[in-house]
């Protein structure tokens, strides 16, 4: 049976194939049949689909589906992937909770699971604002750099992360660079005391700046937390002003802003989203990161 | 006989009239100034309609447009020529908007803080600008003139085509400006909110009745293939439209509606649509495109009227199920995930069936593709989508997927489809349409054709090579474990892993604008040129060797 109409038969001269006798603005169409190949395949993927709803959950019953012939479903899979991953990681992260710090240490291979399992929680969890590998950023402490704010020791670090750092938790560390504007001290002793600190760490200051008035003023309104030498206090988390490492900026205009209006950032307490053997884990990751005193 | 207003002049200037005033009302009320905005626009829009209808009487003669003058049919292509102008303006603007977002995935300073030009906002700007505005535009004007020229009969209504170019261009900037004063329904590829919704469906439905009427009252017996698959695009475009949109607006006053779809229910419909969307409006359209422009430029026959016939309905039969693969590893049921895989994998074949039916109709004209640089871009595009229509199904599968799935692989995908299939096919035909159009000789140069050709080739090539290393890379770190059991990588380090990608990306993205720019350009000296003789516009013109 031809599909042509045969209102005018029409052979085309390159190929030698009738056409359906049809044109439309000049074009005709071929009567070349199928190509078998095509055809072929066609078939071949409806047979492959039509395994593949074999095989998968796939036709939609009353009240329920077809399961397939494995039973597969994408939450048993994934269900079962994590099983077999914590049953794999199971000895181990329960040795690891089980074990005081100074076991960890002594311990080569549990040292390792433990930065392994830090390494991939710090990634998850800290990066987003320490960045990937620790080095923070404006705000965000760097913890490469040795220079601990709340304590470098692994309990420390265990401390702050489980309950935060001026966080809802009660056990949270607390205390903060107060408000030093507002009429505490005045736009200019402000700027006395920040040309002060930027000199402790030998920072250019203006000519003819009063730097002994600063230190006046420093001694009366900072030392109490910052320490009479500028060092710093990890009890109450009061920076080192002398050791050229700064977290929010160290232009004067920077600290100028810092004593106007303090400073207090906030990191989370971890201990309501993570367990205790993975907080132990960070604070080993942690620790590896900046050294630690 | 006496000049009157028709019906459709009447009618359209009564509804310009209660419009305005109806949006006059909605600008002084409206809860936000974004949607006030709007308002003042469309209040505008319906003035100017009333405005264009009264001048039009005016200017017209009393009797209607001659059917045929001559024994030839009096075709209507002004509608086509301000589609071709317009996708041209679309196109450079979404080329150019794709270009900003690509670059400010790489340097976010490019987002400039400002919330009118954050990321959020501006990505659906450069997705609706290229698939609704640019390809919209091609699709509107190819099928007007195609539908007359194959159905030898001038494009039926008078005003009709007119508000259906004008309005749906008018939709465009009403969906535009509202992603950027932030007005979204927040459902990809149909962002717009109710009364941009409402819109489109007038016109569309407008727009299946010219493109109905005008095939009712051919000449010829039987319909072209071409107008088999704008036919499908246009009726399942607006099925889709209906289907995905319905929404409650909180109230007339304001610009935000809730949808009726929920939950998993309205991601199915959702996807149900945005797969189709790519089906009927990026693949059957075009379809429509190749169907008519590659047998017209190689002046061949086009290969198998048997295969033209399976592999359309093949294709409009599978496309529609196989929405679910957008879905993959969702809450969407398993079964309907399997069945979502199935389907694709069966619409492989008849996809195919359309790039035999393009490259085979080279037959005997192989040798022109040295010598034309229009075709040239004609075939590739129909390469380009035999390539997509392979990998499309290849990323439907589970196994496959669950590597794919949430990457830039999919970015890479979606890219050798739209801009090697359909920005070349699209490129192609407003090449050869415009001498048409303009009743010119030739293109003012087919060596700026072959320039466009080569510079977004090579744009395309960085691009989707870009996407793919960086999509695999990024789907194999994210799965990746140590030997201890821990992820290897956390999130942040694969997206610093992509930076070098992005920047490739980038630079791709900039190539295939340049190469536009070189269209724009070429098309302009054409329309700039001296008319062609009368007796050559009869039929295209024959383009010389170089």
């Amino acid at each position: 049976m031809s599909i042509a109409s045969h209102e005018s038969e029409h052979v085309d001269a390159h190929t030698g194939t009738s056409t359906t006798g049809h044109e439309w603005d000049g074009i005709r169409e071929l009567n070349t049949p199928l190509p078998r190949w095509w055809l072929w395949m066609l078939y071949g993927s409806i047979v492959w689909a039509i395994g593949y709803m074999i095989v998968y959950p796939a036709v939609p019953l009353v009240s329920s589906y077809t399961k397939g012939v494995f039973g597969w479903s994408a939450r048993g899979a994934v269900t079962a992937e994590l099983a077999d991953l914590q049953s794999a990681r199971a000895p181990m992260v329960n040795a690891l909770a089980a074990a005081s710090f100074a076991d960890i240490e002594k311990d080569p291979k549990m040292l390792a699971f433990a930065r392994a399992q830090g390494k991939a929680a710090f990634g998850d969890n800290c990066a987003g604002c320490h960045g990937a590998g620790g080095g923070g950023s404006k705000a965000f402490p760097n913890l490469v750099d040795d220079d601990w704010l709340w304590g470098g020791k692994l309990e420390d670090i265990q401390q702050t992360l489980t309950h935060g750092i001026r966080s809802a938790d009660p056990q949270a560390r607390a205390g903060n660079m107060p408000v030093f504007g507002e009429g505490v001290l005045k736009p200019t002793e402000i700027s006395l005391v920040a040309d002060y600190v930027r000199s402790l760490s030998g920072l250019d200051v203006a000519k003819g700046v009063d730097l002994a008035a600063g230190g006046k003023i420093f001694a009366e309104n900072c030392a109490a937390c910052h320490g009479d030498n500028a060092k710093g206090n990890l009890e109450l988390g009061s920076p080192n002003l002398t050791d050229e490492i700064w977290l929010y900026g160290s232009d004067k205009a920077t600290i100028v802003e810092g004593i106007n209006k303090g400073r207090g950032g906030v990191m989370p307490n971890w201990g309501e989203r993570l367990d205790a053997g993975t907080i132990k884990a960070l604070a080993v990751y942690v620790r590896t990161l900046g050294g630690g005193r | 006989m006496p000049k009157s207003m028709t019906l459709g002049e009447l009618g359209l200037a009564l509804a310009g009239v209660v419009m305005a005033a109806l949006w006059v009302l909605i600008a002084a009320k409206a809860y936000t100034p974004e949607y006030g905005f709007h308002a003042v626009l469309f209040a505008v829009a319906s003035v100017a309609t009333v405005f264009a209808v009264a001048n039009r009487y005016h200017a017209r003669p009393a009797e209607p447009p001659a059917q045929m003058i001559d024994g030839k049919p009096n075709y209507n292509m002004g509608p086509v020529k301000f589609c071709t102008i317009a996708s041209l303006f679309w196109g450079i603007a979404g080329f150019t908007v794709g270009l900003l977002i690509a670059l400010q995935l790489a340097f976010p300073v490019l987002n400039f803080d400002l919330p009118w030009t954050s990321f959020g906002r501006v990505r659906p700007l450069h997705t609706s600008a290229v698939i609704f505005a640019f390809g919209g535009n091609v699709l509107l004007g190819t099928s007007f003139y195609v539908v007359q020229r194959t159905c030898r009969a001038r494009l039926a209504g008078a005003l009709a085509p007119w508000f259906v170019v004008l309005g749906y261009n008018f939709f465009i900037v009403i969906a535009g400006t509202g992603y950027l004063l932030g007005i979204t329904q927040s459902k990809e590829y149909a962002e717009p909110e109710w009364y941009a919704d409402l819109l489109l469906t007038i016109v569309w439905v407008t727009y299946l009745l010219v493109f109905l009427c005008t095939l009712a009252k051919r000449k010829e017996p039987h319909i072209y293939v071409a107008n088999w698959f704008y036919l499908a695009f246009i009726l399942t475009i607006a099925v889709l439209h209906v289907g995905n949109n319905p929404s409650i607006p909180v109230s007339i006053f304001s610009s935000k509606s809730y949808i009726v779809w929920s939950g998993v229910q309205d991601a199915m419909v959702q996807w149900w649509y945005g797969h189709n969307a790519v089906g009927f409006f990026l693949t059957a359209g075009f379809l429509a495109i190749m169907y008519y422009f590659i047998p017209k430029r190689a002046e061949r026959p086009v290969y198998s009227y048997r295969l033209s016939i399976i592999h359309f309905w093949a294709l409009i039969f599978m496309y529609i199920w196989a929405g679910p693969h957008h879905l993959h590893f969702t809450a969407l049921p398993d079964w309907a995930q399997t069945l979502g895989t199935a389907f694709s994998i069966m619409l492989w074949m008849p996809s195919w069936g359309g790039m035999i039916n393009g490259l085979m109709t080279l037959s005997g004209a192989w040798d022109k593709l040295r010598t034309d640089p229009v075709l040239r871009m004609l075939v590739v595009s129909v390469a380009f989508y035999g390539m997509s229509t392979f990998e499309g199904p290849l990323m439907s599968v589970k196994a496959v997927n669950s590597l794919s799935h949430y990457t830039d692989w999919t970015i890479g995908h979606v890219h050798s489809g739209a801009l090697g299939w359909v920005g070349y096919v699209s490129f192609g035909a407003i090449y050869c349409l415009v001498p048409w159009l303009w009743n010119k000789p030739k293109l003012y140069s087919l060596r700026l054709v072959n320039w466009h050709f080569w510079v977004s080739t090579l744009g395309i090539v960085f691009y989707i090579s870009a996407m793919w290393v960086a999509g695999i890379m990024q789907g194999l770190m994210w799965r990746a474990y140590t030997s201890l059991g821990f992820l290897e990588y956390s999130f942040l380090e694969t997206v610093e892993a992509m930076h070098p990608f992005y920047i490739i990306r980038a630079f791709g993205g900039g190539l295939f604008l340049a190469g536009a720019l070189i269209m724009v350009w070429n098309v302009y000296k054409t329309i700039a040129m001296p008319e062609a003789e009368a007796e050559a516009s009869a039929m295209p013109a024959l383009v010389p060797a170089e």
